[in-house]
């Protein structure tokens, strides 16, 4: 069978009752009364109550409006700093710094507050264009979080003694005393700051006996151990996805989590980016047995299971004409798509990639002698700048836990680290630690590590500190603090100068050794503007590759046994990675990817195994939250999760996500979300592997409710808003979207053939001066969220909490629409094709929803603005019921604090008190993060994305105070500066030097699409196709779509 | 006629020239006041030392005759003090302390500040020139009528309830007379007709107070609050004609204007200790202000010792009440009306420069600004971010359009404010 349409979940695909249901009504809650037909008298609020309600409300009203109004101060600075002009923003270059990972990156500072990230242009590892990820977008709420730790502290049985004074000098006046045994060890995440590098050793050489373990959450020791054996370098190297004409990765999900995946997404793009002249491409051909968000926007995806890595990289290696004999493998199209990862591979040496994610070092040997044979070593992989961001090798680790439960460890001193959470053997951690004498933990919470410290000394958040980070060789990257430190913290650098009898604190070390480093004052303050020292030209450079190793490597890879069973893959989420950041509203708030699910982790499970379980994927499963629970038994341990089906996954492998199920301690957002997995992960080959090779697994009677946005916002079975090609169709005939233009242009605009203007009633919107428009990418978009939280920051989009998603509340003015489309029956998932649609307001300029507002609260501007006014808005809800594309969001109850009626935060409708989630995000500390020039919707009005008209509108007024047009050419809305590939294109349409108008009428005429372009509502935003390189079938046969060569027409000029 | 011609030609470059001398000569008396305001008196008085020596007969001390030697002087400090004997022992006696170089000023400009500090000095300290004379706007009372009308309309109202009751007496008696009974008169009260009416007339005019006051809600013209600080917009802005830009100088930068910073006063009020020369001032209950006492708040604030003439730094920030509010859901912006509308801040604010305390005199209220961007034309041709608007530009020069006003472009739309 196959497939005809693309669909966002299976009521959609199905077109099921339930499915039906959902598009008829934009809002699924019942109304407030019932309609129980008994009459207008009888029903719940009858025609005396209305009247009470009105009444009542009337006086309140009344009585409120007697109140004075209030008196406002206005209090200026008593010695206002030079340069500081209030009301104006600044931005401060620095870095985000967390837990290893680390961005160059800009932090725009209003009034003194840090409020947006923004992406570091000088820098080559945001792609010189700002490239941001979702993370690094959220970091900006983390310095607001309520639950950072406030001072220093003693922790007696997890509760915080809080030392008196300042609290810094009882702690260096006990705890160095209690330091003073040999075996002190420093237990840090990945160090790659230079300064501290150099504190550190100069920490170790002053406590002979003492050493530094570095720890990563998320281990890459294997791949770190197997370069040791073929390149003598313990090192990870560089990357350039964008010089490699063919991509293959076996299980590496380098576009959303898998080591410095922002630089990766930039450079992946550049290779996807279609030349109209002569459309070319890279392929990417991914092996995995999960679905991940880098096999989704994979050319050809092939499934394996976890235990088969091993086979599926040995198999690769022997068909290149590597010397080594490779295991046979059953699975025919898993065959299938070896053979053809060959060829591809074999065909562009020189300009080909393998990367693998597997933690397995004679595994990574393979993958090393693969990329050997296909050329990549000095081409696409660069090691004269090796990464710094992972430098932690399991075995050391391994070794600590001993030596703590031998009692041979003294002290311990913890930065970064949280391995009572994120190390498999936790529990050895534990019981290690019990016998540390001095336990000193420098993390910035009460997570689950610090807990059982004996003392917490919370480091600065990184916008509160100065700093330097060299995730490259080379590459190095300034920090610099945009506000004084909220709270009673001290860098954790300077604590252990102190204890090394140095008495100048980190500051001064750092500004010393740069000083000395740099030359000058001057020198210093142009990085620290800069925020970066970067090499000027890039030279990629190979290492000699010592294959001695690989005949001792592929042995042990064949004599890995793939399971027969079902397999369990532990992956990390877009959104919350390892957990390090999992206190984030925005972050866990943001729907993952590939399930939509926000809040929570579950079981992916592939189809197959919802039918042997006896789940009945219906619309009971899809339209409501309570997903079936069932029970994995991994090692003899039960782990009872919800499952979600997820196309596109191997048969028998299962996927649970890491970072979830934190203690209370750490927040609100985080605690009490989903399970800790991270018990589960497979330590026992020496190296930690994120998977476990069999897993049993059977059906309880419970449920247990699942906030996903899948069923949200569901077009009327439109499926054409998206349109995808491979690319083969494409350079057959690239005029088909051109044609469909044409074609309704004949049946709508039968005298001028003018499709704009005959074919409506309305009139025709003129702009003068500026037109706004944008262009997005399918191509570029891989779908990582970066924009959907970059919107959340700009705009003030609350968080609703999951009891509020779960019932359609969700906020978020962008959502990444995920497409599927199978060509199969049941199908094996294999020929999956995944497609991501970033949607938001189209700015209209034949908008429906402006037509149905009874207030023309929504209405047209002329420079094609979809206008939005809150204070005018009565809450109808009309404009939402009549948008095609379900932008609108409504606010369903006083989320951001904005009304001066606490009762307010209580919803409108339903039983349900704001979550606990949402009062935090409305905390004095957590408000400060809200931008001060976008107002705070109250409850009861619509919002919709409005294109950052504060951008627009401050860029219009730059442009006019430098009496210069060209200065609104290409304005940036947040999700354009925040997006890593580049996908979302902004500016004025009417300037045709705009990179808009050229894209739209110059450079990519034939991709250019608009949504529902049927419906006449005349977009502002228009999509540029998918197009893959793949032999596949690719696309969608709908009513408008011809068949390209059996029944195309002929074009009406030609 | 060639010889007409020429004379006619002459006489009109002559009297061109006069003209234009006399303006000079008249712009040149306006400023010399407020240039010495904005450029000297930070350091300098005309009749005591401050931080640097009183300017008072400053030309018959030193090299200072020569005016040549003046303008050096204050165009390069440093560089005139390396041969100068006199200047080098000021500088000594004045702890070190430089004057800070004023290349801008033209010589022209010296020249008016010396006339403006000879004027004022021989004046004498008592009787200093009260500078200009303030250009009071006439605001004729407006001639409120609504009283006229009301009495009118009682009285009217009187005389026709007298002649209706006089009427229907006239009716009575002569019904009686008739022999017609006469039907049992209904009491005013319970008359329906009457009910009827003073219902209809209470909702008018109960409606109309509450509507009046619902729109007046959150509306405060005419707020005048208290200030920790009496501080005259009157005697800084209009009589000592400072620049509102000087102390508001975010305007034009900034979305706010901005409340200047202490150590913005103490620019001038390091020197300013006291205020005896302007006129007196008084608080709107008609109490007197004594100025001096305010300047010595403000040294309170700054944590100045007026003494020892240092900070003490015991200052704290002040608590100005803020007197033009407007809602969360409105943005505005000071820069884009004052440096690309070149509004002045009069448009909005009024005539700050005779309120002591200033009062909120805009209604500030959405119809009020619109109806000033509907009539506001905007710097169309001057300013070449228009160039875009080629349709305009296009009408213009066919003679279709002659201006075109904020509302053309856009101004009048909700999301040009309210985002």
């Amino acid at each position: 069978m196959e497939q005809k349409k693309y669909w966002q979940n299976l009521g959609e695909l199905n077109d099921t009752e339930g499915h039906q249901k959902l598009v008829k009504d934009e809002f699924q809650e019942d109304l407030p009364f019932s309609d129980d037909g008994k009459g207008l008298l009888d029903a719940k609020a009858p025609r005396r109550d209305f009247l009470k309600y009105l009444g009542f409300s009337t006086a309140a009203a009344a009585l409120a409006a007697s109140c004075e109004t209030p008196v406002r101060k206005s209090i200026p600075y008593l010695n206002k700093p030079e340069n500081l002009t209030p009301g104006v923003a600044e931005y401060f270059a620095t870095t985000y710094v967390r837990e290893g990972d680390s961005l160059p990156v800009l932090a725009k500072v209003r009034d003194g507050r840090p409020i947006k990230i923004e992406g570091n242009e000088l820098s080559a590892l945001t792609g010189r264009k700002g490239g941001t990820s979702a993370q690094a977008q959220a970091s900006v709420l983390g310095i607001y979080d309520v639950a950072r730790l406030r001072y220093p502290a003693e922790i007696v049985n997890g509760e915080l003694k809080e030392f008196p004074g300042s609290g810094f000098e009882g702690v260096d006046r006990k705890i160095p005393g209690e330091l003073n045994g040999p075996a002190t060890v420093l237990l840090t995440s990945s160090i790659h700051s230079p300064t501290t590098r150099q504190v550190i050793s100069e920490f170790l050489a002053k406590n002979p006996g003492s050493r530094h373990v570095q720890y990563d959450a998320i281990s890459y020791s294997a791949m770190l151990q197997a370069n040791e054996a073929c390149y003598g370098k313990r090192a990870i190297p560089s990357y350039h996805f964008e010089k490699a004409k063919t991509i293959v990765s076996i299980e590496a999900d380098f576009l959303g989590t898998w080591l410095n995946f922002v630089e990766y997404a930039g450079q992946y793009a550049q290779g996807r980016k279609l030349n109209m002249k002569s459309p070319e491409m890279s392929k990417h051909i991914h092996f995995e047995g999960s679905l991940s968000l880098t096999g989704a926007n994979a050319d050809d995806r092939f499934l394996h299971r976890p235990s088969e890595t091993g086979a599926v990289v040995l198999n690769l290696l022997a068909k290149l004409g590597g010397n080594v004999s490779a295991p046979a493998i059953g699975d025919e199209k898993l065959r299938k798509g070896i053979d053809m990862a060959v060829a591809a591979l074999g065909a562009n040496k020189g300009a080909a990639l393998v990367v693998c994610g597997s933690n397995d070092i004679n595994i990574q040997i393979v993958v090393n002698a693969i990329n050997e044979a296909i050329g990549a070593n000095g081409t696409t992989i660069d090691w004269s700048a090796p990464l710094q961001i992972r430098q932690g090798t399991d075995e050391e680790m391994a070794q600590l836990v001993r030596d703590m439960n031998d009692g041979k460890v003294d002290g311990l001193l913890i930065y970064e680290a949280n391995p009572a959470y994120n190390y498999h053997n936790a529990e050895g951690f534990k019981s290690g630690l019990k016998k540390v004498k001095v336990s000193v933990s420098f993390n910035d919470k009460l997570d689950e590590t610090t807990a059982l410290c004996k003392y917490v000394i919370p480091h600065h958040h990184y916008l509160e500190s100065w700093g330097d980070a060299e995730p490259k060789t080379g590459y190095i990257s300034m920090l610099q603090p945009t506000i004084a430190p909220l709270f009673r913290t001290r860098y954790f650098q300077t604590s252990l100068l102190k204890w090394t009898g140095n008495n100048s604190d980190y500051e001064t070390y750092f500004k010393n050794y740069w000083l000395t480093k740099l030359g000058s004052q001057e020198a210093f303050d142009k990085t620290l503007q800069d925020g970066v020292i970067e090499p000027a030209a890039e030279t990629i450079s190979a290492t000699a590759f010592n294959g001695a190793s690989l005949t001792d490597a592929a042995a042990k890879v064949i004599a890995m046994k793939p399971g027969s069973k079902t397999e369990l893959v532990l992956y990390q989420k877009v959104s919350i990675g390892s957990g390090a950041d999992s206190n984030n509203p925005w972050l866990q708030e943001m729907p993952d990817p590939i399930t939509k699910a926000t809040w929570d982790n579950y079981v992916m499970i592939p189809y197959t195994l919802a039918d042997e379980l006896g789940i009945k994927l219906d619309d009971v499963y899809e339209m409501n939250p309570p997903k079936p629970v069932i029970i994995l038994t991994i090692n003899g341990k039960e782990l009872k999760l919800p499952i979600l089906a997820i196309p596109g996954m191997h048969p028998n492998v299962v996927a649970v996500a890491l970072g979830y199920g934190r203690t209370d301690k750490l927040g609100v957002a985080a605690g009490g979300v989903g399970q800790n997995v991270y018990p589960f992960v497979n330590g026992a080959g020496g190296t930690r592997e994120y998977y476990v090779s069999s897993v049993e697994y059977k059906k309880t009677d419970t449920t247990y409710p699942i906030a996903y946005t899948q069923t949200h916002n569901q077009y009327e079975g439109r499926v054409e808003a998206v349109r995808e090609f491979s690319l083969n169709d494409f350079k057959k005939d690239p005029e088909v979207i051109p044609q469909y233009r044409e074609e309704l242009a004949e049946e709508f605009a039968k005298e001028t053939g003018e499709y704009r203007t005959e074919s409506t009633l309305y009139p025709n919107y003129e702009s003068p001066g500026a037109h706004w428009g944008m262009s997005i990418d399918l191509n570029s978009c891989i779908g990582c969220g970066a924009c959907t939280i970059a919107c959340t920051a700009e705009n003030n989009v609350p968080v609703v909490g999951k009891y509020e998603v779960a019932r359609n509340h969700e906020m978020h003015w962008l959502r990444i629409d995920r497409y599927f489309a199978v060509y199969r029956g049941k199908s094996d998932g294999d020929d999956l094709n995944v497609i991501f649609m970033p949607m938001l307001c189209q700015h209209c300029d034949n908008a429906p929803c402006e037509n149905v507002c009874p207030v023309a609260a929504t209405n047209h501007s002329s420079e094609g603005l979809n206008q939005m006014a809150y204070n005018r808005c009565i809450g109808t809800r009309y404009c939402a019921n009549n948008c095609p594309f379900k932008v609108r969001r409504f606010n369903w109850a006083d989320y951001t604090g904005a009304d001066s009626f606490p009762d307010n935060q209580k919803p409108l409708v339903g039983d349900g008190q704001m979550e606990p989630v949402v009062l935090m995000m409305n905390d004095d500390l957590s408000r400060m993060v809200l931008n001060p020039d976008v107002t705070v919707r109250s409850r009861g009005v619509m919002e919709k994305c409005s294109f950052c008209v504060q951008r627009l509108q401050d860029a219009k007024l730059h442009a006019k105070k430098a009496q210069d047009p060209t200065l609104i050419r290409d304005v940036k809305t947040a999700c354009m500066q925040a997006c890593p590939t580049q996908a979302i294109v902004f500016g004025n349409v009417n300037d045709k030097q705009s990179m808009v108008y050229k894209i739209r009428h110059e450079e990519q005429v034939e991709r250019t699409f608009y949504a529902l372009e049927q419906l006449h509502v005349l977009p502002n935003i228009n999509y540029l196709a998918k197009v893959r390189n793949t032999e596949r079938p690719v696309g969608v046969k709908d009513k408008f779509h011809k068949e390209p060569a059996a029944e195309a027409k002929p074009r009406a000029h030609s | 006629m060639i010889h007409h011609r020429l004379t006619v030609k002459k006489i009109v470059q002559g009297l061109a020239l006069i003209l234009s001398l006399f303006i000079v000569n008249v712009s040149r008396a306006q400023d010399g006041r407020a240039l010495f305001n904005q450029n000297c008196a930070v350091c300098h008085n005309v009749f005591k030392k401050v931080i640097g020596p009183e300017l008072g007969g400053v030309e018959d001390r030193g090299p200072w005759k020569d005016r040549k030697k003046l303008y050096a002087w204050i165009h390069n400090p440093a560089g005139f003090m390396a041969n100068d004997p006199y200047t080098q022992s000021l500088k000594s006696q004045s702890g070190g302390m430089m004057m800070t170089a004023f290349p801008q000023l033209t010589e022209a400009q010296i020249d008016a500040i010396i006339n403006h500090v000879n004027t004022t000095y021989a004046a004498g300290p008592g009787g200093g020139a009260p500078g200009q004379p303030i250009p009071t706007a006439v605001t004729a009372p407006e001639s409120d009528n609504t009283l006229l009308y009301g009495v009118l309309t009682l009285i009217l109202a009187i005389v026709a309830l007298i002649l209706l009751q006089v009427n229907s007496t006239l009716k009575k008696l002569s019904d009686d007379k008739e022999g017609i009974p006469s039907v049992e008169p209904i009491p005013f009260y319970r008359n329906k007709l009457y009910i009827a009416l003073t219902i209809v007339v209470l909702f008018i005019v109960g409606g109309y107070f509450t509507i009046q006051g619902a729109i007046g809600l959150g509306r405060t013209k005419n707020y005048e609050p208290v200030q920790p600080i009496y501080y005259s917009h009157k005697v800084h802005a209009g009589i000592k004609q400072i620049n509102c830009l000087y102390c508001h100088s975010a305007a034009q930068e900034s979305k706010q204007s901005g409340i200047p910073s202490v150590n913005v006063c103490m620019n001038c009020h390091m020197a300013i200790n006291e205020y005896v020369k302007g006129p007196k001032i008084y608080k709107a209950d008609g109490s007197e202000v004594n100025g001096t006492a305010e300047i010595q708040k403000l040294y309170k604030y700054a944590g100045w010792d007026p003494d020892k003439n240092e900070y003490t730094g015991e200052g704290k920030p002040i608590e100005w009440i803020r007197i033009h509010n407007l809602p969360d859901h409105v943005y505005f912006n000071h820069s884009q009306h004052i440096v690309v509308g070149k509004q002045q801040c009069q448009t909005c604010h009024g005539p700050v420069t005779q309120m002591d305390e200033v009062y909120q005199f805009g209604e500030l209220n959405m119809g009020w600004c619109i109806n000033c961007h509907r009539e506001t034309k905007v710097q169309f041709t001057d300013n070449k971010f228009y160039s875009i608007y080629e349709k305009f530009h296009e009408d213009i020069k066919n003679k279709k359009l002659d201006s075109v006003t904020v509302e053309m472009i856009g101004g009048t739309e909700c999301q040009k404010c309210h985002y």
